[in-house]
């Protein structure tokens, strides 16, 4: 493109690069504010934590490999145990959706130039890494939390967990809900004001309502979690009481209080997923997404409607007869708007043409095994079904199959697809669709025989088995299964760090796809667009007209703001050009906040106090550097 | 350890489980016939991957919008509808806490890490990990805990019941046959989690009553000289502040009561038999069967390990 184009397009070009040029190397890193930049620094974060999460749920298998073994002593299996659900969802799937494909993509398919704050995204990333740190700090120095990943009091309170590690827990999570927090406050504002003018919400692609609805729940979601983690810490450190029943309090207090945000979680989780696969399913079927606003209407639904069920994680608590009820009736309502989401991408698919490549077949495997994780979802709504089979392995394949197979599957299908716009490069497709089916053949060995488990009595989180009892050839297969998972995800992983020094060259769209990712180079060049893009539906690539407009408007100087480091704003709703913006530009301060921050969580959990109130002071002069002066803009 | 009873919920002897296993076979099926035609659908548009539109109904979007709203919406909504009836309705009747009116007897089980207290109504009678009931009754199970937060289940005779420090939850009990089955805690307790499992005996009601008759009884006297040195011993080491023998001045509340611990068929929980190596293996080194247990190993030497072994297998 920029080859043929004229000497005047080439002067907006070269300008633009030089105003919104970054740094190279580490320094550049570490004070950058681009969206693209953070949104690759947060994904190979998050999977240097899937892969340790990884390890652990290989040791827990190991561990559970026949009965009586003792490869783990009962410590250090509790501590796996809860280290791995603590580090799958907190630190791997939610960083991974919204940091790192959320960052990346949702400027460049809305149109804008980078996320509507810059530093604060920036900020977002650096404190999520020292989070990861803090958790882990307390694994490695022999802290590690033991009382899973939704710590139940009492047995989280210090009588029952003395020592650091339920600290490192609380701490650790409001570390990072701090972290999150901010992202989604960040991705709220991008959504509602960076889009590109002429894009109205109902041109908007789905997965951008998708992240929108995620981003809302968090926001809504993570006040219940800090409370209780607050509470608990309270308790922990300072002696108060809030959930022993000898000092008043009411240990099922914590389990509202986690749930109302857990459940929420649970689709907090698995709708940025839903938003890939309405991202790759037109793309590979050549076809718009049947039912589309439904589908817009669905995902917001499941949000909003995922704030309703929770209590339907405790109906083994002696919870009075009606409210049980209530909240199963609420789990079933829950379910149509899945269900049209389901039927929605089964029917594009049918009455698509179909490529089944890599990314694809990933998004197909998701539906399967959503299907699987979804119909074993809605026995749980059958409340007398679910007191029998909570706490079980049951529960254990049930939400396996939502997590991994539902959540992580369109993460997996999605590096797949967008690997040629984030390398320039193409992976190997062959190699692709192999490891894909070597994972869906491991995921369904390790996880389905986990049904039979908890319908033959094998509760969850159990160090060890008798034998005699017929667990222990479901135990055998999952064990095995999960090695050959590995064994895929790991093909997945090769795949893609081979390509990226010796796949084919990529070109800008080698899809066909749907999005206005596809219209700029591979990789993006730093101000995403030479030319803000003129929408006019969900699937601005398609509109080969707009497109074309694009390349005019370089060659007039239409919509190119090439004069300061800038993008524009537009109004909410009908997306009208509002105003432009100045963005800002590389800064030091988001990592010295991060580190200020760490500073406290560290006094914090060495309970030293003094020193703690002194790194608030830190924080607060960082805060003031950070917002005494701007820099000179280039 | 040979001889495990069963723990399936889908091997149901109780109405309650009968009908929680009828339950599920029914949501199987419906489930079986959504994933079928759901997969089926998916392998339909690999066959047709190089035809635009549906077969018979062609390329209409009203056509396309029409069936997610059949298939995501309406089948569904009727579906659930009428699951939610029979299950949240209708079924949960039966599964239930029991009415007082309802059950002939209550038992009381306290969950502590990692062994079950339980005690019979009205008498004197406490007895540890295992509960043994008249079978075709209605028993009210009352569950507490005294510490952490456990969970009650017996797989073949009812759902779980949640214990919870400051609150009596109750589910019924009921076996429609005599026989042994197995119950485990279900809730994440702590270290010993694992190894926190219980029997349930159910037995003609004669049985039952000669059962309970004995239970009332005091600890019986050691018989021979090495159990009366081993009775000497229990009174004057640890072992005495923490367990209770009923008739001697043993009153600790610590550990399950003792007064009939040879009556009993398992140690430690469900953990190992109770036969006499294994009673001693047990109380000399319990760290070593279960590892993190609140039971001391106290050092005491073989021979008065011996003793207080002889002493405890004759407190039938």
């Amino acid at each position: 493109m920029e080859a043929a184009a004229p000497p005047a397009a080439r002067a907006r070009i070269e300008r633009l690069e030089r105003v919104w040029e970054e740094p190279p190397g580490v320094l550049g890193r570490l004070t950058t504010v681009d969206h693209k930049r953070i949104g690759i620094l947060y994904f190979f974060t998050a999977l240097a934590f899937f892969a340790a999460g990884g390890v652990e749920a290989l040791l827990i298998r190991t561990q559970l490999i026949g009965p009586n073994q003792s490869t783990l002593d009962p410590a250090t299996f509790n501590e796996l145990m809860t280290m791995h659900g603590v580090t799958m969802i907190f630190l791997f799937v939610i960083p991974m959706s919204l940091g790192a494909f959320g960052n990346y993509l949702l400027p460049l398919m809305i149109g804008a130039r980078d996320m509507a704050f810059p530093r604060l995204n920036a900020v977002s990333y650096w404190i999520y890494l020292c989070a990861g740190i803090f958790i882990y700090v307390g694994l490695f120095s022999g802290n590690a939390p033991s009382a899973g990943w939704f710590d139940y009091v009492p047995l989280a309170s210090s009588a029952y967990s003395p020592g650091p590690g339920i600290d490192f827990y609380a701490l650790g999570l409001l570390f990072v809900g701090i972290s999150t927090t901010a992202g989604a406050i960040n991705v709220i504002v991008t959504v509602f004001k960076l889009r590109a003018p002429g894009m109205s919400l109902n041109r908007m692609p789905l997965f951008c309502f998708a992240f929108l609805a995620v981003s809302f729940a968090l926001v809504f979601a993570l006040p219940a979690l800090n409370t209780a983690l607050v509470l608990l810490e309270c308790e922990r450190l300072l002696g108060l009481h809030f959930f022993a029943p000898v000092f008043g309090g009411d240990p099922i207090l914590w389990q509202n209080l986690f749930w109302i945000f857990g459940h929420p979680e649970v689709y907090i989780i698995i709708l940025p997923a839903f938003g890939i696969a309405t991202s790759i399913i037109p793309t590979f079927t050549r076809r718009r997404m049947v039912a589309f606003p439904l589908v817009a209407l669905a995902e917001i639904l499941v949000a909003f409607l995922g704030f309703g069920v929770w209590a339907h994680h405790m109906f083994a608590v002696g919870l009075a007869t009606a409210t049980t009820i209530y909240f199963a009736a609420a789990s079933l309502i829950i379910v149509i708007p899945s269900g049209i989401q389901l039927f929605s991408w089964i029917t594009t698919i049918v009455t698509g043409t179909p490529r089944f490549k890599t990314p694809l077949l990933w998004i197909v495997g998701f539906i399967v095994l959503f299907i699987v994780g979804g119909l074993s979802g809605v026995t749980f709504a059958a409340i007398p079904f679910d007191q029998q089979t909570t706490d079980t392995y049951y529960v254990v394949a049930h939400f396996h199959y939502v997590i991994f197979g539902a959540a992580v599957y369109p993460l997996l299908g999605g590096m797949f697809y967008w690997f040629p716009k984030v390398s320039g490069r193409m992976y190997d497709e062959r190699w692709g669709q192999a490891s894909f089916w070597l994972t869906f053949v491991g995921t369904n060995v390790t996880f389905f025989p986990m049904h039979l488990l908890g319908l033959a009595g094998m509760p969850r989180r159990d160090y060890t088995y008798s034998a005699g009892l017929g667990w222990s050839g479901y135990n055998l297969i999952e064990t095995l299964g999960a090695y050959l998972l590995a064994i895929g995800l790991l093909s997945v992983a090769a795949n893609l760090a081979i390509s990226l020094f010796r796949g084919e060259r990529a070109g800008n769209d080698p899809w066909g796809g749907d999005t206005l990712e596809w219209s700029t180079t591979s990789p993006p060049p730093e101000y995403n667009y030479a030319v803000i893009p003129t929408v006019s539906s969900p699937y601005a690539m398609w509109d080969r007209e707009d497109r074309e407009a694009d390349d005019d408007h370089l060659e007039w100087g239409v919509k190119t703001l090439e004069q300061g480091h800038e993008t524009p704003a537009s109004t909410a709703v009908d997306g009208e050009w509002d105003e432009v913006l100045e963005m800002p530009s590389k800064s030091p301060w988001p990592p010295l906040t991060a580190l200020a921050v760490s500073a406290i969580f560290a006094m914090v959990i060495l309970q030293r106090w003094l020193s703690a109130a002194i790194c608030v002071v830190i924080l607060l002069l960082v805060l003031a550097g950070w917002h005494g002066r701007e820099p000179e803009e280039a | 350890m040979g001889g495990e009873p069963d723990v399936s919920p889908l091997d149901p002897h109780s109405p309650a489980s009968e009908h929680i296993a009828t339950l599920w076979w029914w949501m199987l099926v419906v489930a079986g016939v959504v994933f079928l035609g759901a997969v089926a659908m998916l392998v339909l548009g690999w066959l047709r991957r190089d035809k635009p539109g549906l077969p018979l109904l062609g390329e209409s979007e009203r056509a396309n919008t029409t069936l997610v709203v059949a298939f995501g919406m309406a089948i569904p909504i009727v579906v659930l509808a009428a699951l939610f009836v029979v299950s949240d309705l209708v079924l949960m009747q039966e599964t239930d806490a029991p009415t007082a009116s309802e059950t002939a007897m209550s038992v009381t089980v306290v969950g502590h890490q990692w062994w079950w207290e339980v005690r019979y109504e009205g008498g004197e009678v406490a007895t540890a990990n295992e509960i043994h009931i008249p079978d075709r009754t209605h028993i009210a199970l009352v569950a507490r805990s005294a510490d952490v937060i456990h969970s009650f289940w017996v797989p073949e005779l009812n759902r779980k019941v949640d214990m919870i420090p400051g609150q009596a939850n109750t589910i019924e009990l009921y076996a429609d046959e005599a026989g042994v089955y197995r119950g485990q805690c279900a809730e994440f307790c702590g270290l010993q989690h694992a190894h926190m499992a219980f029997r349930v005996y159910a037995e003609p009601p004669a049985r039952f009553r000669e059962w309970l008759a004995n239970q009332e009884r005091p600890g019986r006297e050691p018989s021979t000289p090495q159990a009366r040195r081993g009775q000497r011993l229990f009174m004057e080491s640890a072992c005495a502040s923490c367990h209770t023998i009923a008739g001697t001045e043993a009153r600790g509340s610590i550990g399950p009561d003792l007064t009939h611990v040879a009556s009993r068929q398992t140690l430690a929980a469900d953990t190992i038999e109770n036969t006499p190596r294994n009673l001693f293996r047990w109380i000399r080194n319990p760290q070593s069967i279960k590892p993190g247990d609140k039971m001391p190993g106290l050092g005491l030497g073989a021979a008065r390990f011996h003793a207080i072994a002889a002493y405890l297998a004759g407190l039938k």
